[in-house]
Order: structure tokens, then sequence, then C-alpha cells
């Protein structure tokens, strides 16, 4: 199996087509045929998800920090224009400019005008899923600025041109051969050598110079506090450090759903985060930056696009308590057999499916469909957010807006009728051998045959338990049908 | 209307404030705990080095790591190293820095993390671009958990402070864990009043 | 105490025979049972792809046929879980409060409300592995869920211990999803049949003879993954076993 996932192709992501809806299914599909990289990814994940659950129980009021973490942001949510203000305020006071951008391009704009009265034409970045929302990185390429990915994973995916395909964990899907051919092509590493150690450590020695020479830095951020006026960033590879604090110029981007009340509840949100992402007792580096350091200079961006409006829609809006953990991901078990790629998403599986067609119900009214419902994304995640709920609601959403698929309006609409009229559905299925035709009408009810694919169909018994129990408890009578 | 009332008002506009006073946090300690024993354990956990107090010389382990090195920069004074930082030097200049050796303002044992700021550090890329880091760190000022860490009067005085929870580490590719991604290759803490 | 049988729609037409051995377990206790002639479906098709306008007249039908029992029982989980929890596209009189709120689940309504101490009549002399229904763990509560932390107790695992002669046996991924899903399992077909296979294979790992649960649909789904792949493994409703016609 190991020589398998090395000679095999990396699966790609979802084919985008402008704003055509992105099919999900056909990426999946492509990726579960890529066996031993569905394999590698799916034990990868589940083994983040054990690595959690042991954390979990090493932390005796573990479900008391998930509830506290969910009341905070809940309170912080419904006060949120005065906590803005709060940290603005604050932040200003240190020293730190505070800019407000409504959506993503207003935003790149910020940036970019504060990179350019620099004059600084090359950036080191950490990663910052706002960053890849906003795609922040093609705008600044076309405004002519260098732009370099300091995480490893966001590096390899950068340098393979293809988007990070987990929140948390960019590179997840690619197995060290992938990374080796990339490393090959585009940093001059030795070919064939796909040894971890050696990847990693190439990827170190070419990224040193650039964070040496780089005229400015960006860094997202995990949390903003209110109370001081501060941005918190989480990570493991020392990067965010880096970028922040050897060129002059420090830009933070965060959403405005970031923000916290106060430092004790910052205790909360630091013990729960890297133990859910990652099952480790924190991040390497949980670093606070609360003013620009001695000589240099700090921007915050504060991010809207759609956040506020968000807000607005009760079904919705705990979607903005996520931390971005990745832990939901990690436990989904169609994310783990599809691959982030197949969602054509910058948010990926069970947060992606109610985050996305909060951007574009058409082009991700499919998302909300790849579930089974099974609910164990809301379980881990560790600020509570109902997923399952939201992608139920979601579907009700988009049926309601009219993004439905054909196939399923059609057949939902039949059936509906169908089991609202006991006659009609009784003589369907009184057809005798075309039983499986009709029944179970769901599974087989399309042309397709979707069901016996890959799977056996079950035997069609010779009876209906109807007409058991109406032989034998009521004489054959009963209905009428 | 600037973005900044724009926004601020739809978020008026659409919060509820109906719900939720603000939970109170509580501390969570167990007082069953040793301190600096939980400490040393995760230390361990997180991927750093315990340097053992020596009988006769405690700093013994620490002089033993640091005698081939080439360059060294000290910012505690227990130890002489032969690179001095004044607060003029710019960032990147200390690349070529093999270990740095710094005080840290407090442990926390939950995580065995050591807080540095920028008074520790004076120069804030000391805790990252030299390839090794060591931590003197007075084992009564570790606090137990990371709810008594943030109650800690530092983080309302700095600029820049932040946790390091062992050396830096990546598990990009294939879930390989590498300690030495970007930051310190080792991060080792010697347990010194 | 008089009960209103459901039938799932699909159990109807492909597993009657749990539908009989639910029946014969209930009037084992005493309950008086009935079954309505005119019920059909609990409308989770619909619900569940969005379509709550397309469920209304379904949902009302099922009311109509359930308001007047003091229980309503059903062998299947994710029914009662649509019942209790979903069924959302009616008004909310008091019949309709009345029907959800006392929907029970055939575990539940033999563990919780009859509190069955014995099933003298069952013998299964087999190894064991027991599946969950994802609406009936993380929406019922039939068991403790892995990704919490609580203590471990499985109302199934209860109710089936109580017959002589089962050995349980315990799954890698004990609570993990089997990608049926309802509609899922045929709008989604290539991520849920893999998914069905991964469970399957864990099942035999596992090394059960017979794999049980609360709800056929989703034995359905990984008896038709099993048989395609060749693997020999069992599938039983729990009714079946704790009425003893499977042994
Ligand atoms: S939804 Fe919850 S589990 Fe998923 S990434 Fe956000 S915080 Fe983590």
């Amino acid at each position: 199996m190991n020589h398998l996932l090395q000679e095999e192709e990396q699966p790609r992501g979802a084919k985008i087509r402008g704003r055509h809806p992105v099919d999900q299914l056909e990426a999946a599909n492509r990726f579960i045929a890529a066996t031993a990289h569905e394999m590698m990814h799916d034990n990868r994940l589940w083994d983040l998800r054990k690595k959690r659950d042991a954390q979990m129980h090493a932390i005796p009021e573990w479900e008391e920090l998930r509830q506290l973490a969910s009341d905070i942001k809940s309170h912080t949510l419904d006060h949120l224009a005065d906590y803005l203000e709060e940290f603005e305020h604050n932040a200003k006071k240190n020293g730190i400019h505070v800019h407000w951008a409504k959506d993503a391009q207003e935003s790149n704009q910020i940036i970019g005008d504060i990179l350019k009265a620099h004059q600084a034409k090359s950036l080191i970045k950490s990663k910052s899923m706002l960053g890849e929302e906003c795609g922040l990185r093609p705008y600044l390429q076309k405004e002519g600025i260098a732009v370099v990915e300091t995480d490893l994973g966001e590096r390899i995916q950068q340098l393979d041109d293809e988007d990070p395909s987990h929140v948390v964990v960019p590179a997840v899907h690619k197995t060290r051969t992938d990374v080796s051919k990339v490393f090959v092509k585009t940093l001059n590493a030795q070919p064939g050598n796909n040894d971890v150690h050696y990847l990693a450590e190439w990827q170190r020695e070419t990224t040193r110079p650039y964070i040496l020479s780089a005229d400015a830095g960006m860094t997202g951020g995990n949390f903003l506090v209110a109370e001081t006026g501060a941005v918190v960033v989480c990570t493991n590879e020392g990067n965010a450090d880096l970028s922040a604090n050897t060129p002059s110029l420090h830009i933070v981007t965060v959403g405005i759903e970031k923000i916290i009340p106060k430092m004790e509840h910052l205790a909360v949100f630091i013990r729960l985060l890297s133990r859910s992402a990652l099952g480790s007792p924190i991040t390497q580096y949980t670093s606070y930056f609360r003013g620009p350091r001695r000589g240099g200079e700090m921007h915050v961006v504060l991010v809207d696009n759609g956040r506020s409006t968000r807000l607005g829609k009760p079904n919705f809006k705990p979607g903005l308590k996520c931390i971005r953990c990745g832990a939901c991901m990690n436990t989904c078990p169609v994310f783990r057999r599809s691959g982030g790629l197949s969602y054509g998403s910058v948010y990926a599986g069970p947060i992606g499916l109610i985050l996305s067609p909060g951007y574009d119900p058409h082009k991700y009214r499919n998302l909300p469909f790849a579930s089974t419902l099974n609910g164990s994304c809301a379980n881990v995640c560790p600020v509570k957010i109902n997923l399952h709920e939201q992608i139920l609601a979601w579907r009700g959403e988009l049926a309601k807006q009219g993004e439905l698929s054909l196939s399923k309006k059609v057949i939902m609409k039949a059936l509906g009728k169908l089991y609202a009229n006991p006659k009609a559905y009784r003589q369907a299925i009184q057809m005798g051998d075309k039983i499986l035709q009709y029944l179970p009408h769901f599974v087989v009810y399309n042309r397709l045959n979707a069901w016996g694919r890959q799977r056996d169909l079950p035997e069609a018994p010779k009876k209906t338990f109807h007409s058991w129990y109406k032989k034998h408890y009521m004489n054959g009578k009963g209905d009428e049908a | 209307m600037s973005s900044r009332e724009e926004i601020l008002n739809r978020i008026r506009q659409h919060q509820t404030n109906i719900s939720t006073s603000l939970p109170k946090v509580p501390n969570f300690f167990d007082k069953s705990v040793d301190i600096i024993d939980a400490f040393k354990k995760s230390l361990l956990i997180m991927g750093g080095t315990l340097l053992l107090v020596g009988d006769a010389d405690p700093l013994q382990a620490l002089k033993e790591k640091i005698k081939n090195a080439n360059v060294i920069c000290s910012m505690v004074p227990e130890i002489k190293g032969n690179r001095e930082l004044n607060e003029q030097n710019l960032p990147k200049e200390l690349d070529d820095i093999d270990y740095a050796i710094v005080r840290a303002s407090f442990g926390v044992a939950e995580t065995g993390s050591i807080c540095l700021t920028e008074k520790n550090l004076m120069i804030n890329t000391l805790g990252y671009l030299p390839q090794h880091l060591i931590v003197l760190l007075d084992p009564a000022k570790i606090v137990y958990n990371l709810h008594d860490a943030y109650a800690q009067p530092e983080w309302y005085s700095v600029n820049y402070a932040s946790l390091h929870s062992g050396p830096s580490a990546t598990a990009d590719i294939e879930g390989v864990l590498i300690r030495g991604a970007q930051g310190v290759r080792s991060l080792s803490v010697l347990l010194i009043s | 105490m008089e009960v209103g049988l459901f039938i799932p729609c699909y159990m109807d037409a492909m597993e009657p025979e749990v539908g009989i051995s639910t029946l014969k377990l209930l009037e084992r206790f005493n309950v008086k049972v009935v079954y309505p002639f005119d019920q059909t479906c609990c409308g989770q098709p619909m619900t569940n792809t969005g379509c709550e306008k397309e469920a209304s007249a379904t949902e009302a039908l099922f009311v109509k046929n359930f308001a007047k029992f003091d229980y309503i029982v059903m062998p299947s989980g994710s029914c009662t879980n649509q019942v209790r929890h979903n069924m959302n596209a009616i008004e909310q009189t008091d019949e309709v409060t009345h029907v959800r709120t006392h929907s029970y689940d055939l575990v539940e309504f033999l563990h919780d409300i009859l509190k069955v101490e014995a099933f003298p009549w069952a013998n299964f002399p087999h190894k064991v592995a027991i599946h969950y229904n994802c609406n009936a763990l993380r929406g019922l509560r039939h068991a403790s869920m892995s990704e919490r932390r609580e203590a471990f107790f499985s109302k199934p695992k209860n109710l089936l211990e109580k017959i002589k002669g089962i050995e349980f046996v315990e799954l890698q991924r004990p609570d993990e999803c089997c990608g049926f899903g309802g509609t899922f399992s045929v709008f989604e077909e290539g991520v849920s049949a893999k998914m069905g296979r991964d469970k399957v294979l864990d099942q035999r790992n596992s090394g059960a003879e017979f794999v049980i649960s609360a709800d056929s649909s989703c034995l359905m789904h990984q008896k038709g993954c099993a048989q395609r792949m060749g693997i020999p493994l069992r599938y039983a409703h729990i009714a079946q076993v704790l009425n003893g016609d499977i042994r």
C-alpha cells in the first residue's frame, strides 16, 4: 500500500466553472478512486480525531469549557458593535492602526495601499483563512507585490498553485511524493528525495532568505481581545512570529467575529483550540500582539465580508462562533473520504457546508447535501455550533430559493404526494414484482439505480407488513386498497 | 458613510442584545497537582527539553549544551555569550545566532509553556531566528493552568508576548512530526530562580 | 395502555419480518398494540432534503393516524427522531405536540417506559457488534457518544445483555456513520458506498458474526455493501433478536 501511495497520481479538486454549481460528488468520486490517497487522508484525519478525544478525556472540565466558549461567543455576537469599538479604542491607544473593510475587495485594497505607502515590494505571510476568503494573494501579486507563504502546508499549496484543502493542515491531501514533486519543480529540490525531514528542512532553508529580506509581514488573527486591544495568533511553526517581527511593517487581517471581551475568556479558547484541532494541549506558539514593536508599525484590518449580514439570520448566526479549529472536518466521514478540495470552496467540510452557500447560494447549492446529517461535527465543535442542524436548515433555505437540483425537486414532490395519500400509496406498493421500482421510494426512485452500482439490492419479500397484518390480525379486512 | 459606520450600523441592526450576560470563567484549579512536576511533563509532551540543575554548578548542563556553539547570545546575567544585543539591532541580524539564552516571565504547568515578552527578548526575533533557545525559569513563577496564565499582569503592559510550548514544529507532510520548522529547532528549559 | 405501531415505509415493504417481531415482542408485555391502516411515512425523506412544504401533508397524515394513542412506537430510531425533533412543517397544535412527545423508538420504549428486565425466550450465542444509527445515537441518545466527555451508557446494549449467550465485540470507530443517510445513499452514491464498505471492514475486523441495530435502513445499506464485497457478515434488527426470532 505504501508503495502504491507513492506511485499514485494526486487527485485534484472540484472543477470550477465560474458561478456554475460545484459538483462536489464528482470530485469526491475521483478522490475515492485514488484509493491510496483516500486511505492516507482518512486515516490521518481520523488520527487527529483520536488525539483530540484523548485530550478531551484528560480534561475533566471539557464539556464545561465548551459551554463557556459557546456562551462567551453568543454574548459577544449579541454585543458585537460595542466590543469592536472597545477593541478599536484600545488598539489605537497602543499605537495600532485600525482599518475597517466591508468586503473582500475593500480589504485587499486597504492592504495594497498600506504596502504601497511603505514602498513594500515583498510580503511574508503566515496562514490566514480570511486571506484565502478574500483572494488576497492573487490581488497583491497583480499589484506587483511578491507574496511568500511561510507555513509549510500553505507554502506547498502556493507552490503547487492549489488552494488549501483544510483550515489547519492545508496540504493534508498530499503524500510526501506529491510534495517532493512540487519542490523539485519549484524549489530545485533533489529529485526523488521524498524524505519528510529533508522536504521540511528544504522549505525552511529556501524560505529563510525571504523572511530576512521582506519589506512587510502579515498574519491572520485567531482572537481579538477587546479589553486590551490585542491580536492573538496561534501557530506551530514559528512562522507567524517571524512574519510579524522581522520586517518593520506588520499587517493583521482578521474577521470581525474573532473578537472576545477579556483576557480571562482567552484562556477558555486557548485551552480548547489546539486540543480540538490537532489533539495537542496548545499550539507551540500562542502569541500576543498588543502594539507595534519598537521601530515598527502595526495595522489591523477588521473585515466584515458578509459577517454582519449573517448576524441578522437567526438560523445561520451561530456559524459566526467558529474558531476555525478544523475539528468538524477531521471527524466528518464525508470530508475524510472526499478531500477538502472537492468542495470547491475556501471553507470545506461541515463548516464549509454552512458558510459557503452564504456567499453564493447558487454556486454552493450542492454542498449542504454532502452530509449524512450524522451530527458528529456538532459534538466535536469546541464552540458548540449546531452544524448538522444548520446544514439541514440550508437545505430548506435552498429549496425556498429554488436552488434544489431538478431531480431532487421532482422526486420530493412526487413522494410528498404519494405519502400523503394512503390509497395511492398502497396501490403503488401492490404492483407486485415491480416493487423495487417504488420501494423504498427514495432509494430506487431514480433511473440511474444509484443504489445498485456498488451495493446489492435487498431481496424484495413476498408480502408487506401491511398485508401480513391484515391477514393475521384483521381476517383480511382493514383497508380497501 | 464610512465603511466603519456602515459595518457598525449593520451589526447594530442585526444584533439581538437579548441573551446573555457575560459568563464568569472559573479557574478549574486542581489542588492535588504538583505544579512543577506537571510543568516538566507537559514540557516534554510539547517537545521541549528539561535541563537538570547541577549539584555543584547549577548551570552545568546549560554550559555543556553551548560549549561547542559558535554564536551565543545571552540575555541573562548568569551566562556570558559572545554576541551582544542592543535595542538598535535590526531583527534580521539575529539570524546567525546558534543559541539564545533568555529568562521567561513565567511558566504554565498545564501546557509546559513559558512566557517570553518583548522585555525578556529585547528584540522579538530572538525567540525565533536563532537555531536553539535556552530558557531560564524561576520554578516559583510557574502557574497551574492557562486561566492563571492569562491573569498575569504582563498582558496589560507589554506590546508583545508569546507562550512558547516546546520548539517550532510541523506535521504538515503526511502527519510526520518534525521539531524545528521555521522557528527554533530546540527549546531547553532550566528551572532556576 | 394503547400503543400505536408505526412501521416505517421501507420496513413495511423490504423488512416486514422486523415489523412482525416488533409487534409480537410488544404483545409479550401485555401492551395493546394497534396498527393504523392508513399510515405511510414519517416525512423524513422530504424534510431531510429541505422540502418542508412537500412534507407537510405526510406529517399531517401521520398525526391523524396516531394522535389518539397513549404512545406511538416504531422500530426505527431515525423515524422517531424525525417525529420528535423535525416534524415542523405543520402547525404545532396540541395533537401534534402530543404525537411528538409520545413517540418512542422500540429500544427507548422497552428500556425507559416498559423497563423490561428479561427476555427469557431469547437466546443468541453469537459475537455481536452493535451499530448505532446516527439519529438514534445523537438525536435520541441511545448511547453515549464518542465525541463527548460523558460516562458510557448504551440502551441497546443494556437490553441485549439480558439475552443468554450473547457476546459483544468493539469496532475501531464505534459510532462512525455508515453512510446510509437516507436520500444521501442515492444522491451521493459514491461517498455513501465507500463509507459503507469501510464500516463493513471495521465490522469484519472486529470478529463480529452479527451486526445488530435498532435501524433497518442502515443495515440494508451495510448488508448490500457486505454482500457485494463477499463478506459473510449477518445483519439483524434488535427486535428480531429480542423476540427470539433470530437465534
Ligand atoms: S465549526 Fe466548530 S469544529 Fe468546525 S472549524 Fe469551526 S469551531 Fe472548529
